[in-house]
C-alpha cells in the first residue's frame, strides 16, 4: 500500500494536537468513551475471573455464527464510511453519498441482526436476570451441558455490554442520517469535510469496541 | 477543490478489510475448530483482536497519519485501562 501524508485540517488547524477543534473534540469524547467501555469490559472480565464457577461458552448459548456475520457488517461499514470520506476529500460528491448511505444500511442491519439475536436469546430462555424456568436453556443447565449458578451475572454483563454497544452503533446511525441530509444538500466539500471526518472516527471507534466485544463476549 | 485535496493519496482502504475480513474468519476458526489449550487460545484470540483493532485505528482512523502529540492523546487511556483492569482482578487471582 502507498502511502503519503494523509491527514490535512480542512479547517484552520489548532496549536497543540495540530487539529480542528471539532476533531480534537472527537478525540476527546472518544477518550472517555474508552474509559466507559473498559469498565464494561473490564467488569465482565473481572466478575468471569472471580465468579464462583465456570461460565457457560458463548457458544453453547450465544449464536455465534449471526454475530460473526453481524461483524462482518460492521467491518463493511468501516471501510464504506472511510470510502465516503475518501470520496468527499478527492471532491467525488456521487460516491461520497453512495458510499454514506451504504454505511447507513449496513449499520441498521447491524442493529436489525442484533435485535433479531436478542429475540431469538430471549425465546431460548437467555435473560438478563439468567435462564428463565422452563426454558431450553434452563434444563440444559439442569441437565449439567452448561453452569446454571453462573448464568444471572452472565445474562446481566452480556446484555449491558453488547446493549451499550447497540445504543452506540443506533446514535452514530441517527447521526449519520443527519450527515447524509446535510449532504444531499451539499453540506460537504473538499474543503470543507469536517462532519464527514468527525462522524467517521465515531463510527471506526464504535467499530474497534466491536472487534475487542466480539472476541471477548463470543469467542472466548 | 483545494491544492491538498488534488494531491492526497489514499491507503488501500479495500485491502485492509480483506485484512479484517480473513483475521475475522481466522478468529472464529481458532476458537471453535482447533484444539489449543485453553491460555494459547486466550492469548491468540487476544492478539487476533488487537491486530484488528490496531488496523482499524492505524488505517480507517487515519492514526498512522496523524500528529504525534494526537497519535499520544488517543493512545494515553489504553494503559489506563489496563491498569484499571489488572488492578481489580488482583482482588480474585492473587
Amino acid at each position: 500500500m502507498a502511502h503519503v501524508a494523509v491527514m490535512e485540517p480542512p479547517a484552520a488547524a489548532e496549536r497543540g494536537a495540530g487539529v480542528y477543534n471539532e476533531k480534537l473534540g472527537m478525540w476527546v469524547f472518544l477518550g472517555s468513551e474508552i474509559m466507559f467501555f473498559t469498565a464494561l469490559i473490564g467488569g465482565y472480565i473481572i466478575l468471569r475471573v472471580g465468579a464462583p464457577g465456570p461460565w457457560a461458552l458463548p457458544g453453547k448459548v450465544l449464536n455465534v455464527p449471526v454475530t460473526a456475520f453481524n461483524t462482518f457488517l460492521l467491518i463493511c461499514s468501516s471501510v464504506s464510511m472511510v470510502k465516503a470520506y475518501a470520496s468527499v476529500v478527492d471532491g467525488d460528491q456521487q460516491k461520497f453519498k453512495m458510499w454514506l448511505l451504504i454505511t447507513i444500511i449496513c449499520g441498521a442491519s447491524f442493529v436489525g441482526v442484533q435485535a433479531y439475536e436478542y429475540t431469538h436469546l430471549i425465546e431460548h430462555g437467555f435473560l438478563p436476570s439468567g435462564y428463565r424456568e422452563g426454558s431450553e436453556l434452563a434444563e440444559k443447565a439442569a441437565q449439567g451441558l452448561i453452569p446454571a449458578a453462573t448464568g444471572g451475572i452472565y445474562g446481566s454483563t452480556f446484555y449491558t455490554m453488547t446493549g451499550f454497544h447497540g445504543f452506540h452503533v443506533t446514535c452514530g446511525v441517527v447521526s449519520m442520517i443527519w450527515v447524509y441530509v446535510k449532504a444531499l444538500r451539499g453540506g460537504y466539500s473538499a474543503t470543507d469535510y469536517r462532519g464527514v471526518e468527525v462522524i467517521g472516527l465515531y463510527w471506526h471507534f464504535v467499530d474497534l469496541v466491536w472487534i475487542i466485544l466480539f472476541t471477548v463476549v463470543y469467542l472466548v | 477543490m483545494n491544492d491538498f485535496a488534488h494531491r492526497k493519496q489514499h491507503p488501500n482502504y479495500l485491502a485492509i478489510w480483506a485484512y479484517l475480513f480473513v483475521l475475522t474468519i481466522v478468529e472464529v476458526a481458532v476458537a471453535f475448530a482447533s484444539h489449543l489449550p485453553r491460555n494459547v487460545l486466550l492469548l491468540a484470540l487476544v492478539f487476533l483482536a488487537v491486530w484488528k483493532a490496531a488496523l482499524v485505528g492505524m488505517y480507517f482512523m487515519h492514526l498512522k497519519f496523524e500528529a504525534k502529540t494526537l497519535r499520544i492523546m488517543a493512545v494515553a487511556p489504553i494503559p489506563l485501562a489496563f491498569i484499571l483492569v489488572l488492578a481489580v482482578i488482583t482482588e480474585f487471582r492473587w
